[in-house]
């Protein structure tokens, strides 16, 4: 396909942070975590997002730091490629065809196979050394460790694998659930501990020997044990798991632990830097913590929190531009696309949420902003399968003294039935809010005129006793569509009359949008026929419609285009298109394998200027979507791509500063101080920015010394030809490649 | 009682299932396991000491029974000598070979604690509540006092030699002292702390000490750590929180790479010399396993080549196998309660229906009840009669009973303990009973280690030293005494078991060495010897039609010997052969008697602690592949089917925790059973432990 050559998907913002151990770079200063496409770097100071290492063409799977250099880090990927990067820098420096290696082939079986790396200087080789150690290996990375030693891995393994299968043998007959969760290896002593789905863990010794090999066993968890981790030294052993408490054991004295209760969602897995300083959990909240070895919370990183279910839609906040969707229990999270960080909470319930499973508690299931993002309305309700519902309509006014949302007015009998649908006008005057229930009503709430500013019901309207699907207004407010079942009504909101109805039999409506800017006089429809409908309102007649299963008809708010969803025969495909013009704009079949009910577009910071038919659509504002299994994907185009991958390379840093935005901004400042210096003051400046730049280059990435030694001295000589400046700019730029040099001698 | 009708494959019987025995052991206090001879000598709070032979399926070889007041906080071997103190003050050597205290010597301490002979096996050490350790020199016959170590202020608790014979560990209230021999002087003080959470003011009581050859001291105390110190410069190593309560017992093992400890929760911790890093030689004490056979406070662990064994205050011997050093699974390597005595309890007067209950201090008779009429197999009879105790009969002095019997006819009791022999003749008519004590006994009849009547109750025999056994004969005038029977050679080893044949002509008896000799009653003269077998013997009988001799041994074996040709019968010469089947060998506890029944002469009928066994000599004999326990099976087979599937063993486990089965003459059972629950309501309450979610 010739339009997806430049435009694909990519899982870029708002994807899994707690899908494998984070890892701490060894000066503590660094968490890396994968995150979709891309492995994240964060401070562990400021929990900011640093930058990210990005290059991958799908799902990160693993990372790890390079052995041989702490300041690298490999990391390997669906894609088939296994790639080493310098994080600190953001720059990818080797990459690695492995060709045998397609998980994505065969995703029930995971082997484990070691990959020769072969030495060359090349940026990109294939390694094809590749042996299996051992096949049927749990997917979860807690389940498998390495020993003491490269050499004595496979041993360790191999041995705890007969280990494993004879010891469950002998105890299976009690009918006890010690089956194994996961494993760890002690760094220094020849130890193995285990978890078990009891919540016992194992301290396994002499394993080497068939028969004299002995366990100890310690019991705190009452439920399965998650993860185990000991730290560097092998003084301690951690452990977690759906109690989301850290407990700490110290290793060889028994039962004396340490706890960090309420930590959060249950841990996955918990990482420690080499110094041992630090620790780091992620949660099933899609969260990492970063503890002190005091057992203190330094640090939490948040991503996007998915629940089991998004039930409000995906939504921008006019304001911050953040999406807002559904996040802890009873909240709505805003989260920062752009930033990939998430903001805050909003409380919506306001009521304790208690942990407990079958416990019917309220949930957060609508929301809408107003045009101006000044006023918020919720739906919250409860007793979703039992018949004795409740539900409470909120309304929210931003206070800009301390700038978040204040609630105005709490509606406890809006209807007598659940709400189906709920939507503000976008006129820029009035706000006016519209609901829409299964007690075949809509009604229309408008804040009280005088001084008390409260929302009252203004308008009830029904047609024919049916019940209302969907509700919206058009661009400039001056026109509100309902439909109900099968009919769309329009109401002019001035006089509450109904305009007109439009019928396009068979089918009950599913989703209903009005054009925006220059094609706001169409209004479009999909029905549960598989039908898409183009209505004209001038005319009141159908334009034009067309046979699509459309299970998400997204319109985007900065220009006329809409896109749709369609979901047939097991994969979602995509379709962007103008409602003035028949023709898709751009299509991208078999977008993912899921079907697709909630997407939003997201408002860039800058617009790209892509002349591009194909991908001009992306201009102004970025599709998200998210699919069932609760990834949110987008989509990129390869203009986006380079310029983030150029952005990437000028991030030349300095190693003795945190990296945080405010550095970035002040940096920059500097820099350009310091080229007003280096103009009015040429020559003697330049020998103080080479020295700078030998000594600060970590010893280990530098050449020689008798190599580097002529051109410090020289680089001291004040020179007097035109000639040296050149010599003086490749003596600066010499470390730098000798980095690559070095590394694979 | 109740009388239910028990039917197996080859026959009906009534049974009386007796459960009024009110049997009580007693709690395990101190064990010592001797290495060479692989004897687990036993101490009770009784004051009893019993010697188990470890390597002979834990069987019960030796009761030495105890005395009142005497209550032994320490036992130790030196050699194969067994001693003992107390907190009398005393300590005890025993004569193992008859079963007896050798002699008791006062060490002027007061109450002593603690008992240890070092592994040269030239001293013994005992601590003392005056805060003195006594060495003791161990002579030829007795032990003699040689001198004090230094005196301390706090009583000693717990002692342990350091392998060299040179030092002495010993463990106090709050510290642990450590003496050098030579010179009697300390070298180092050792503080245990009170832990923290305990009050300030609470002792720290350290209740074992264990002294390792490469220096190390291994301290068990109340606060519930165990501590590893170091001798050289008497600083702590290594300290290992096992429990919130007491660390009462630890034990290392022969080559010092395992110990044990044993807590007042019920709980054995096993701590192992590993290497941290393999194929290097840095090791270090790991806690390892957790053991859990026990409710109530451990008070002695014991490691053994194979096996940890344990007990305490709930009064049963747990020996819990170490898979890691066992070469071939096997029955002799299965985890091991041992609850009940491996001697006979209970004596039946078969004839008139009496039951003579023995406890240690005094002896009950008890009448069994009566029923009417058959009732189908499996239900319970009315009872016409309850049972009736007739009797209870303290014993005089401070002695425990060590045997004691009922004659068939009922007419005589006989019981022994260790230094008395009483004889009592018994009037019973009707609802008047009458006890009349026979005052004048012959000499010889002082003290006997078992008792027999001859089946027509004209004669007392009584097993007594040098495997001598005395005939008395009994008669309404008193009893005379008729001769000695003395084996031609042999060990002098006590018996411990005999029997009579039914016609008066023979008499077999059994010894601790495992020898069985026979004797003809009316020449008074040694018959022959059986073949001596590898393992003990734990019950025999005479068949009162064959006149064979029929016995079963520890390992489970059984042997049937042909009395009047000497030799093994075809039938024992064929299970020989042919070997037992694998469930009969794998069964854990010895049977404890041989019965015959005389309505169907090929019938042997046996029992242990958990079933009752009929053996059918005419039928073939199981091997591997036929299904053992084919009771169920044969039940829903047709008549010609049943006869190609039945096998000689007919096993009923409708009983549970049998202390004695007897048959008796008019086909009827006697079955008395000890429900181990009804042993666990009389304990003590264990320490309160909190349980997750209660």
């Amino acid at each position: 396909m010739v339009e997806t050559s430049d435009i694909r998907v990519v899982r870029c913002g708002g994807s899994k942070v707690n899908l494998t151990p984070p890892i701490i770079s060894s000066d503590s200063r660094f968490v890396l975590c994968t995150s979709g496409d891309l492995v994240k770097v964060y401070s562990t100071r400021t929990e900011e997002w640093l930058h990210s290492l990005q290059g991958h063409t799908n799902q990160v799977t693993g990372i790890t730091l390079n052995p041989a250099n702490h300041l690298q880090v490999y990391s390997c990927s669906v894609d088939g490629t296994v790639k080493l990067w310098d994080f600190i820098d953001g720059i990818l420096i080797k990459v690695q065809l492995v060709s045998g290696l397609c998980v994505s082939a065969c995703p029930e079986c995971f082997q484990l196979v070691s990959v020769h790396l072969p030495k060359s200087a090349e940026q990109e080789v294939e390694a094809k050394e590749m042996s299996a150690v051992s096949s049927h290996i749990s997917k979860n990375p807690s389940c498998t460790a390495f020993g003491r030693g490269v050499r004595s891995v496979k041993h360790i393994f191999i041995s705890f694998f007969s280990l494993c299968s004879f010891s469950l043998k002998a105890t299976d007959k009690k009918g006890a659930k010690n089956a194994f969760t996961c494993i760890a290896c002690h760094p220094t002593d020849d130890c193995i501990a285990t978890g078990h789905e009891d919540g016992k863990i194992r301290l396994w010794r002499n394993f080497i020997h068939k028969k004299e090999y002995t366990y100890s066993t310690q019991h705190w968890h009452h439920n399965a044990v998650n993860t185990l981790c000991f730290t560097p030294e092998g003084t301690h052993l951690l452990s977690g798991g759906i109690e989301s408490v850290l407990v700490q054991w110290q290793y060889g004295a028994g039962n004396r632990k340490e706890f960090l209760p309420r930590l959060g969602g249950s841990i996955l897995h918990i990482s420690a830097s080499s110094d041992g300083q630090l620790f780091c959990t992620s949660h099933s909240d899609n969260k990492i913590t970063v503890i002190e070895s005091s057992f203190k919370v330094c640090g939490v990183i948040q991503g996007l929190v998915k629940g089991d279910a998004v039930l409000t839609d995906l939504m921008i906040d006019p304001r911050s531009k953040a999406l807002v969707l559904n996040g802890k229990p009873g909240h709505l999270q805003f989260y920062s696309l752009l930033r990939d960080k998430h903001l805050y909470n909003l409380d919506i319930v306001q009521q304790e949420y208690i942990y407990e499973a079958g416990l019917d508690q309220f949930e957060v299931v609508k929301a809408a902003f107003d045009i101006k993002g000044s006023w918020l309305a919720t739906v919250e309700e409860r007793g979703k399968k039992s018949s004795d519902l409740e539900f409470f309509l909120k309304l929210w006014a931003f206070d800009e003294r301390t700038q978040s949302f204040v609630l105005n007015t709490t509606i406890t009998a809006a209807h007598t039935d659940r709400i189906i649908s709920m939507c503000f006008s976008s006129s820029e005057e009035t706000t006016m809010l519209v609901t829409a229930a299964e007690d075949s009503q809509f009604k229309a709430w408008c804040q009280g005129a005088d001084d008390q500013n409260f929302w009252s019901c203004d308008f009830v309207g029904s047609y024919h006793k049916l019940n209302p699907t969907n509700c919206s207004f058009s661009a400039d407010s001056s026109l509100l569509a309902v439909s109900f079942q099968e009919v769309i009504t329009i109401w002019s909101p001035d006089t509450w009359e109904m305009l007109t109805t439009l019928c396009q039999p068979p089918g009950v409506i599913r989703d209903l949008c009005f054009g925006r800017l220059s094609c706001s006089k169409y209004l479009l429809g999909t029905t549960t026929k598989n039908l898409l409908c183009c209505w004209n309102l001038l005319t009141c007649e159908l334009e034009w419609s067309t046979s699509v299963d459309v299970s998400k008809l997204q319109p985007d708010p900065f220009s006329e285009n809409v896109a749709a969803f369609s979901y047939q025969s097991k994969h979602t495909d995509l379709f962007v298109f103008k409602p003035s013009e028949p023709r898709p704009l751009f299509t991208n079949k078999n977008v993912c394998s899921e079907k697709v009910h909630r997407a939003v577009f997201v408002p860039r910071e800058e617009p790209l200027n892509s002349c591009d038919e194909s991908t001009q659509w992306l201009n102004r504002s970025q599709l998200y979507f998210l699919t069932q299994n609760m990834d949110l994907l987008t989509f990129s185009t390869a203009t986006e791509e380079d310029r983030m991958l150029s952005s990437s390379k000028q991030l030349v840093i300095d190693d003795s500063v945190a990296v945080t935005p405010f550095y970035l901004l002040l940096g920059k400042h500097r820099q350009q101080q310091q080229k007003l210096n280096t103009q009015s003051h040429p020559v003697s400046d330049k020998p103080q920015q080479t020295q700078g730049s030998l000594l600060h280059t970590p010893a280990h990435v530098l050449p020689a010394a008798s190599v580097l030694c002529s051109m410090f001295v020289n680089s001291f000589l004040i020179s007097n030809t035109g000639v040296h400046p050149l010599r003086v700019k490749t003596l600066v730029n010499f470390p730098k490649l000798m980095k690559y040099e070095l590394l694979y001698l | 009682m109740m009388s239910t009708d028990l039917r197996s494959a080859m026959g009906e019987f009534k049974v009386h299932r007796v459960r009024f025995f009110d049997y009580m052991p007693s709690g395990i206090r101190a064990l010592a396991f001797n290495q060479d001879t692989e004897r687990m000598a036993v101490a009770r709070m009784d004051g009893s000491v019993e010697v188990f032979h470890c390597s002979d399926r834990f069987f019960q070889e030796k009761i030495i029974p105890g005395r009142e007041q005497c209550g032994i906080e320490g036992l130790s071997w030196v050699g194969e000598r067994l001693f003992s103190a107390g907190l009398n003050g005393g300590i005890t050597e025993y004569d193992l070979t008859n079963q007896k205290v050798k002699y008791t010597i006062d060490a002027y301490g007061g109450p002593i604690w603690t008992i240890t002979g070092n592994q040269q096996g030239t001293h013994l050490a005992v601590g003392c509540e005056d805060g003195t350790v006594k060495l003791f020199e161990v002579n030829e016959d007795q032990i003699q006092f040689e001198r004090n170590l230094d005196r301390q202020k706090s009583r000693i608790i717990s002692l342990s030699w350091h392998p060299s014979g040179s030092k002495i560990a010993a463990g106090m209230m709050d510290m642990i002292q450590v003496f050098n021999v030579e010179t009697g002087h300390s070298i180092h003080r050792m503080l245990a702390d009170r832990g923290a959470g305990t009050s300030r003011s609470k002792e720290c009581v350290v209740w074992s000490v264990v002294y390792l050859s490469d220096g190390t001291i291994i301290t068990g105390d109340s606060v519930g750590m165990v501590k590893l110190w170091d001798d050289q410069t008497g600083t702590l190593i290594k300290s290992h929180n096992v429990t919130k309560c007491d660390v009462l017992a630890l034990s290392v093992s022969q080559n010092e790479d395992s110990l044990v400890a044993g807590t007042s929760e019920g709980i054995v911790v096993q701590f192992q010399f590993v290497s941290m890093v393999l194929e290097k030689d840095d090791k270090e004490w790991v806690r390892t396993r957790t053991f859990r056979n026990h409710t109530h406070d451990i008070r002695a662990v014991a490691e053994i080549t194979t096996a940890v064994v344990s007990g305490g205050m709930d009064a049963q011997l747990v020996v819990r196998p170490l898979l890691d050093k066992i070469e071939v699974r096997s029955a002799a390597s299965a985890l091991r309660k041992i609850h009940f005595p491996h001697r006979r309890l209970v004596s039946c007067a078969r004839k008139s229906g009496l039951m003579l209950f023995q406890y240690p201090g005094h002896l009950e008779l008890w009448r069994l009840g009566e029923s009417e009429g058959k009732g189908t197999p499996g239900s319970s009879l009315f009872v016409k009669r309850n049972p009736e105790k007739l009797l209870q009969l303290k014993v005089k002095g401070e002695d425990h009973i060590r045997c004691s019997a009922v004659s068939p006819c009922g007419g005589w009791i006989v019981y022994s303990t260790a230094s008395t022999l009483r004889l009592y003749r018994l009037h019973c008519d009707n609802n008047n009973i009458s006890i009349t004590k026979i005052s004048k006994l012959p000499k010889v009849l002082s003290s006997a280690n078992q008792l027999c009547f001859s089946s027509d109750s004209s004669h007392l025999f009584s097993a007594s030293a040098q495997s001598s056994v005395h005939i008395a004969s009994l008669s309404q005038s008193g009893c005379k005494f008729v001769g000695t029977l003395k084996p031609k050679s042999g060990s002098h080893q006590a018996i411990h078991l005999l029997a009579a044949s039914e016609d008066g002509k023979w008499l077999a008896s059994a010894n601790s060495d495992h020898e069985v000799h026979i004797y003809n009653l009316q020449t008074q003269k040694a018959h022959c010897t059986v073949p001596v077998y590898s393992s003990a013997v734990t019950a025999m009988g005479i068949h009162p039609a064959t006149n064979c001799l029929f016995m079963m041994h520890a390992d489970q074996q059984m042997f049937e010997y042909s009395i009047e040709q000497k030799q093994y019968t075809d039938w024992s010469r064929t299970v020989q052969r042919k070997g037992l089947h694998r469930f009969w060998v794998e069964r854990d506890t010895p049977c404890l008697n041989v019965m015959f029944n005389p309505q169907n002469p090929s019938h042997v009928i046996l029992h242990d602690m958990y079933m009752l066994c009929i053996i059918d000599q005419s039928l073939p004999l199981p091997d591997d592949k036929t299904q053992f326990y084919n009771q169920l099976t044969l039940k829903s087979l047709t008549e010609e089917q049943r006869k190609s599937q039945s096998h000689a063993f007919k096993v009923c486990k409708t009983f549970k925790d049998i202390l004695c089965v007897e048959l008796m003459p008019d086909q009827s059972l006697v079955v008395v059973e000890r429900p181990l629950e009804d042993i666990a309501t009389q304990l003590p309450a264990p320490i309160k432990q909190k349980k997750f979610a209660t």
